[in-house]
């Protein structure tokens, strides 16, 4: 039996943790395990390592474009890690460090950026969906996938992301309505943090907040700090384990501009950043787990060693050049090739020969 | 796919022979659902889902919130999930807010993921005018499916095509947009429950010597019916019904063409950007040293759908049908092309 959920949701985004680390004594949020805790802070390191490291090389030119998740790390690392197994995630761009989370190999993490092919990797392998580039349309991907689960008799959830900018689409609205009316168990993470590309909150929402957009289909609704991964963690695990439809707003903030091909200081200042970066994700959970003995200096540098021989990894994965062969245009645009296409790749060849 | 084999045949209406189709695949394969706006108690505004709620139960059939893209974008989410979907669209113009699920991801997510995701989902659309429908109410919209790669995009011509198709469409891996003349709903002809012409494949209606008028869905009937009315011209028409707009059976249309030698693609739609001018090149380039005067086409003008009561003059009709081929230069006079 669900417990009844509040539509509304909170006046205060919920957290566990204070920006200084300090733990929130009154939290309505079960603050996760020790375990928990120091996977959260491991895989939170290594995602913003992997982070700079495809920052970096999309300034060397191996990447054709970075869609940058800095500072979003707390939302992108727990709320993948509150995910069972059997459950699916269906992320954005700006998703790249939840899929290194989830287990995706970050070469084939990188293919869509790096301009291999439109995806790298097998969806069905990790339970991950392509990443999404129009805004909001996997939202009704996931949940139509949650509830087929559903008809089929199986205890599958989905986790959603989106961004602020998305809140404005028509299908994240339809798809909270039919999420509603077939309490389908789909989370709507929404991180945001704070610009659509360059268009700030005030722009796009008339909403006391994104969260408030869930009463209006009968979601329960949720307000988290988007920069406590303890909170984030809670509160999506909280959501998948309610079995139906659940939306979440993480109040986050984006440290790089859009992408590597965005100028940031034509639309926000540096001191609105500064602020941002003393609020930082993994220097709460670091301050947290330190006070309490759990991150000892010996755990932090091999933490801190791990995520650079995973950027190692990720380096020389990306700097080597693989032959993209033309005739593979052809393939996959039907279960079967068509005639037509036949005779078309007949001429690719031609011209190739 | 398996094809039914039954030995007898019947008379339905094309809409019957729609419902049966998807009964049919109800009952075979319990991963094909059919869903929409209005399909489930109603039977659908036309009444071609009827009994099926009742039938499979609420679980297979359903009412789905009114709202197009969320009835396509979560087809696909199942379709990801491994189940067959076949979704309504209740009119041609309220599909337009699904076109972005459509052409960027439904017609798109084989070819993305390296075929690693199929999407075995069927999009129905009444389509087509000649019902006296107010306005968004009948569009032609093939051309904008047609013009999509990965789609596969099928019209019936007659009821027994209209049961094959939809079975074959459901039980493709691809998706595909089925568009259904809803002016021939209530046509009614013998469905013989049994696949003898493959999907992709046009097929000749009626054989004849002097030209090819090449119709698809809503005026494959209007052809055959010209067709009767060019015999007291002395014209031998011979009818291709296209079946498939995507992919286009060039063998079969440009075989025709050349043994008659003259072409006439006739559509509701507008004729400019128009799938008529699909056909007319690919009939051109592969026949044209055949052709003895040039491909035309009667079509739709180039306006939005008029209002039902000056419909008539806009539909393609016998007259302008016959009008056309008599502008084939059947005595080397100068070709006018119609509307040039």
């Amino acid at each position: 039996m669900v417990p009844t959920r509040e539509l509304l949701p909170t006046a205060e985004p919920l957290s566990l943790l204070r920006k200084d680390g300090s733990p929130v004594e009154d939290s309505p949020l079960a603050m996760p395990d020790d375990d928990v805790l120091l996977e959260l802070h491991r895989r939170m390191v290594v995602g913003r390592r992997f982070d700079t490291q495809a920052t970096a090389l999309t300034k060397q030119g191996r990447l054709a474009v970075y869609p940058s998740s800095r500072g979003q790390e707390a939302c992108e690392v727990g709320a993948v890690l509150a995910l069972r197994e059997q459950d699916w995630l269906f992320p954005t761009y700006r998703d790249c460090v939840a899929l290194v989370t989830r287990g995706v190999d970050s070469a084939e993490t990188l293919t869509l950026l790096q301009g291999g092919w439109h995806l790298g990797y097998d969806p069905y392998v990790h339970r991950v969906g392509p990443q999404c580039t129009p805004l909001a349309t996997n939202t009704l991907h996931a949940v139509g996938f949650a509830h087929a689960a559903r008809l089929k008799g199986e205890d599958t959830a989905a986790l959603v992301l989106v961004g602020d900018g998305a809140t404005s689409e028509g299908d994240t609205h339809e798809a909270l309505n039919f999420a509603g009316v077939w309490k389908a168990p789909v989370v709507f993470l929404v991180q945001n943090n704070g610009y659509a590309i360059s268009v700030p909150m005030s722009k796009q929402n008339a909403a006391p907040s994104l969260a408030h957009k869930g009463i209006g289909y009968g979601v329960p609704s949720v307000l988290v700090d988007g920069n406590d991964v303890a909170a984030v963690y809670a509160v999506v695990k909280e959501a998948v384990e309610a079995g139906g439809p659940t939306l979440i707003e993480a109040l986050t903030y984006r440290i790089e501009a859009h992408t590597n091909a965005d100028d940031a200081t034509r639309y926000r200042t540096s001191d609105e950043v500064a602020a941002w970066l003393d609020r930082d994700p993994v220097d709460r959970i670091e301050a947290y787990l330190t006070a309490r003995g759990l991150l000892t200096p010996e755990r932090r540098a091999a933490v801190a060693a791990e995520a650079e021989e995973f950027a190692a990894g990720v380096r020389a994965a990306l700097n080597t050049d693989h032959e993209h062969d033309p005739m593979s245009l052809f393939e996959h645009v039907y279960a079967t090739p068509t005639r037509h296409l036949r005779e078309q790749a007949a001429l690719l060849a031609e011209e190739l020969a | 796919m398996t094809a039914q084999s039954t030995s007898q045949s019947t008379s339905l209406s094309m809409a019957a022979a729609l419902n049966r189709a998807m009964a049919d695949a109800l009952a075979e394969d319990p991963t094909v659902l059919v869903f929409g706006e209005d399909v489930g108690a109603l039977g659908g505004v036309f009444r071609v889902t009827d009994g099926l709620e009742a039938r499979f139960g609420s679980h297979r059939v359903f009412d789905t919130p009114l709202a197009e893209s969320g009835i396509v974008g979560t087809a696909i989410g199942m379709a990801m999930n491994g189940l067959r979907p076949v979704v309504e669209m209740q009119f041609d113009a309220f599909a337009y807010p699904a076109f972005e699920q459509i052409t960027s991801h439904l017609a798109k997510l084989r070819n993305r993921t390296r075929g690693r995701i199929g999407l075995p989902v069927v999009i129905r659309v009444p389509y087509g005018g000649g019902i006296g429908g107010v306005e968004h109410h009948c569009d032609s919209s093939e051309a904008y499916y047609t013009h999509t790669p990965g789609l596969t995009v099928v019209t019936p011509g007659t009821p027994d095509d209209a049961y094959r198709l939809l079975r074959d469409a459901i039980a493709s891996p691809d998706p595909v947009i089925f568009l259904e003349p809803k002016r021939r709903y209530w046509s009614k002809g013998e469905v013989t429950f049994e696949g003898s012409t493959p999907m992709d494949r046009a097929v000749i209606r009626r054989p004849g010597r002097d030209v090819t008028v090449i119709a698809y869905g809503p005026m494959v009937a209007t052809a055959l019916e010209t067709a009767e009315a060019a015999t007291e011209e002395g014209w031998d028409v011979e009818v291709v019904d296209l079946r498939s707009l995507a992919p286009f059976d060039d063998e079969t249309v440009c075989a025709s063409v050349r043994r008659t030698g003259r072409a006439v693609v006739v559509h509701e739609a507008s004729g400019f950007g128009g799938y008529g001018a699909e056909v007319a090149a690919r009939v051109t380039e592969r026949c044209f040293h055949h052709l003895h005067a040039p491909v035309l086409r009667v079509t739709g003008w180039d306006i939005p759908y008029p209002p039902p009561k000056l419909e008539e003059h806009h539909l393609p009709n016998v007259d302008r049908i016959l009008d056309t081929i008599a502008r084939l230069q059947w005595d080397d006079e100068v070709v006018g092309v119609r509307g040039a």
